[in-house]
């Protein structure tokens, strides 16, 4: 290789550096099979990255996009090689109009072949709307908290926990695959220090009710990589690691080290959201999701395999920036852009 | 501590996440201490648009000096011609409260600017080598080579007067110009500034290109030549990797790491894009893994507070966005 030239690990690109100028990082072979870092587990060698922009990031954001507008950002996460990418949420546009073009969407999207567009059905009313237009994949989301719960979606954990059962039941007849997600894993707006125990607990019902994957949630970003590494310690007690992954919140810039820590702990599924849509709701201008960009740019630092294309990601990014008006947040984007 | 619901996070009473919970996965593997070397009065500013008056620099560096941050980079040695917001030096040195507990290396390039900084009054200096060959030539017009023997006087001058020496290596995971730098280039440079008397070696990511993985790769190189408590790491947040960058350094043992305050300083090459990690959010990750630093959040908060209103720009620090309850309004006309 030319000296000059930066090679991009895993992605769909040539030698030379990427489009827009972007120097992307690129291992030495001494790092080139994600070995462990410093005598730590090894770092697993693929990583499905869960795309949770077009839903839990417009969901959250002040703009209210037009269906066509989703419509195409989810198709050109789909060209961006992402596995996973949920598209809406099946709840009242009475508590989220963001989402109130659910089935318009569901309809209108481009699914490819070999990506899993789940929905979320906070209850057996919203799975069967989500059904009836398509959905082939759900996800249910509960909270470590129990004030978090009552906030969010104004019941207990315990009574959450059974609409959920509701749902599982109707999906596993229908053979649709359940989704987990438990907010609050890292702590809380309300009650402050989430006990690892307590996330356990939970992940434990959705995981053993019948969730393939249980996604463990830093909603307020306020974890660290020792809360991380002791969270999912307790967590692994109970669930198999191969069905976790982590959701992380980049609000107090802990995202990537946290998802670090996670990956060094045996987790290989990470949630992220293009250009980190969806600002935090409790700390006003923080910022919320992890930029799938950044995280990506990390992975494939690391020779971890993830299937995506950087460039393309970056330009749904930019896509979807444009109709929200306002700037990105990922890190990646913004260094490449030459303004 | 209570969280209140707009905000979860009071000023003065900084939640750092869940403790450890006697995770031995924190304890058996990062240092009990990291050493912050603060360089947002130096790297942070020579690195902004916005020039900041010579009075507010001194009260940066005396609101700083409080916080419990044991080094702070005061100021520059270079010339005015080249770096015109680092033009008051002396000023600074001279009226800055040198508290008795924190030390305040400034930079100089040669010996002309050894000379200059002794004579007002500086205790600890600092040189600037680089990986990168055409970096070199392009950040200060001679090759590597070159500036080592400019160094190699000034560290000879600096051990006469008893005077300790750290030094950078620029562009250790990648260069603007050259891209991909070899660990083995790295460990080079590094080794060098070590044998010539620096009792530090900071290893920068000078475009904040790497990643965990060629960090890992990079300081495998070079600790087997420079002993470990000897390196630092100087991580820049462009990519968003710097965190991850630092958490990956002390998981191999580093224990000394330069950060920014309210991340001052952009990255000079690709604009709109930032630069310095913010001390901010490098401690609040620290003390989230029970590592000591000496530093008070709140008080760092407060410092990176009152630069941002001076420079008229917001924070850079994710900690500090979360934090604050009231965002200043920087779009207004003043």
């Amino acid at each position: 290789m030319a000296a000059g030239l930066v090679r991009m690990v895993c992605g769909s690109f040539g030698p030379g550096p990427g489009p827009r100028g972007v120097a992307l990082s690129s291992s030495t072979a001494a790092v080139a099979k994600a070995v462990s870092l410093s005598g730590l587990k090894p770092l697993p060698e693929k990583v499905k990255i869960v795309e949770v922009g077009p839903r839990d990031g417009l969901q959250n954001e002040k703009t209210i996009v037009p269906a066509d507008v989703k419509i195409r950002l989810i198709d050109m996460l789909s060209e961006a090689g992402l596995p996973v990418i949920e598209a809406t949420s099946f709840v009242s546009p009475k508590w989220v109009p963001q989402m109130a073009d659910q089935e318009e969407v569901m309809r209108g999207i481009h699914r490819k072949p070999g990506v899993s567009y789940p929905v979320l059905t906070p209850n057996l009313k919203g799975y069967r709307a989500a059904v009836k237009a398509g959905a082939m994949e759900v996800a249910i989301f509960g909270a470590a908290s129990e004030l978090f719960s009552k906030r969010n979606i104004n019941c207990s954990v315990e009574e959450s926990l059974q609409r959920f059962e509701e749902v599982m039941s109707a999906a596993r007849e229908e053979k649709v695959p359940v989704r987990g997600y438990v907010s609050c894993v890292l702590g809380c707006p309300y009650e402050g220090s989430v006990s690892p125990s307590r996330v356990a607990e939970v992940a434990q019902r959705l995981y053993s009710m019948g969730c393939y994957e249980v996604s463990l949630g830093d909603t307020v970003g306020m974890g660290t990589p020792g809360g991380m590494a002791a969270m999912l310690e307790a967590v692994m007690r109970e669930v198999p690691v191969h069905a976790l992954a982590v959701h992380c919140h980049d609000t107090y810039g802990q995202a990537l080290a946290n998802i670090l820590v996670a990956l060094q702990n045996g987790v290989s599924v990470v949630d992220a959201s293009v250009a980190g849509l969806g600002g935090c709701p409790y700390a006003q201008g923080a910022s919320g999701n992890v930029a799938t960009e950044d995280v990506v740019y990390m992975l494939h630092g690391l020779s971890i395999h993830t299937g995506v294309d950087l460039p393309k990601l970056m330009d749904a990014g930019s896509y979807i920036c444009r109709s929200l008006n306002r700037r990105t947040s990922s890190k990646v984007a913004q260094a490449s852009c030459k303004l | 501590i209570h969280l209140s619901r707009r905000s979860h996070c009071m000023r003065g009473q900084i939640a750092t996440g869940p403790g450890l919970s006697g995770s031995s996965w924190s304890t058996e593997l990062f240092p009990d201490f990291v050493k912050i070397v603060e360089v947002g009065p130096r790297d942070g500013l020579q690195n902004e648009k916005e020039m900041v008056p010579t009075e507010i620099k001194i009260q940066l560096i005396d609101m700083l000096s409080q916080t419990g941050l044991s080094v702070i980079e005061a100021t520059s040695f270079v010339s005015s011609k080249w770096v015109v917001q680092m033009a008051d030096h002396n000023e600074v040195l001279t009226g800055i409260n040198k508290s008795p507990h924190v030390r305040y290396p400034v930079l100089t390039p040669n010996i002309q600017g050894f000379q200059a900084a002794v004579e007002a009054g500086a205790a600890e200096v600092a040189v600037f080598g680089s990986a990168s060959e055409t970096f070199s030539r392009k950040n200060i017009n001679c090759s590597v080579e070159e500036s080592m023997q400019r160094f190699e006087q000034v560290i000879c001058a600096a051990r006469q007067a008893c005077i300790p020496v750290r030094g950078y290596v620029s562009c250790a995971l990648g260069c603007p110009y050259e891209g991909q730098v070899h660990p083995a280039q790295v460990t080079k440079v590094a080794k060098r500034l070590h044998e010539l008397g620096c009792y530090e070696v900071s290893l920068g990511d000078t475009t904040g290109m790497g990643t965990a993985g060629s960090m890992a790769a990079m300081l495998r190189a070079v600790m087997a030549e420079v002993p470990i408590h000897a390196l630092a790491v100087h991580c820049h947040d462009t990519y968003g990797q710097a965190l991850a960058n630092i958490l990956t350094a002390l998981q191999m043992g580093v224990s000394v790491v330069d950060s920014s305050v309210a991340g001052l300083g952009g990255c000079p090459y690709a604009e709109g894009a930032s630069g310095n990690v913010s001390t901010e959010d490098v401690v609040y990750m620290l003390h989230g893994l029970g590592i000591q630093t000496g530093v008070d959040l709140a008080k760092v908060i407060e410092a990176g507070d009152f630069i941002c209103r001076a420079l008229k720009r917001p924070t850079n620090s994710k900690v500090s966005q979360a934090t604050s309850r009231s965002q200043p309004s920087f779009n207004m006309c003043e």
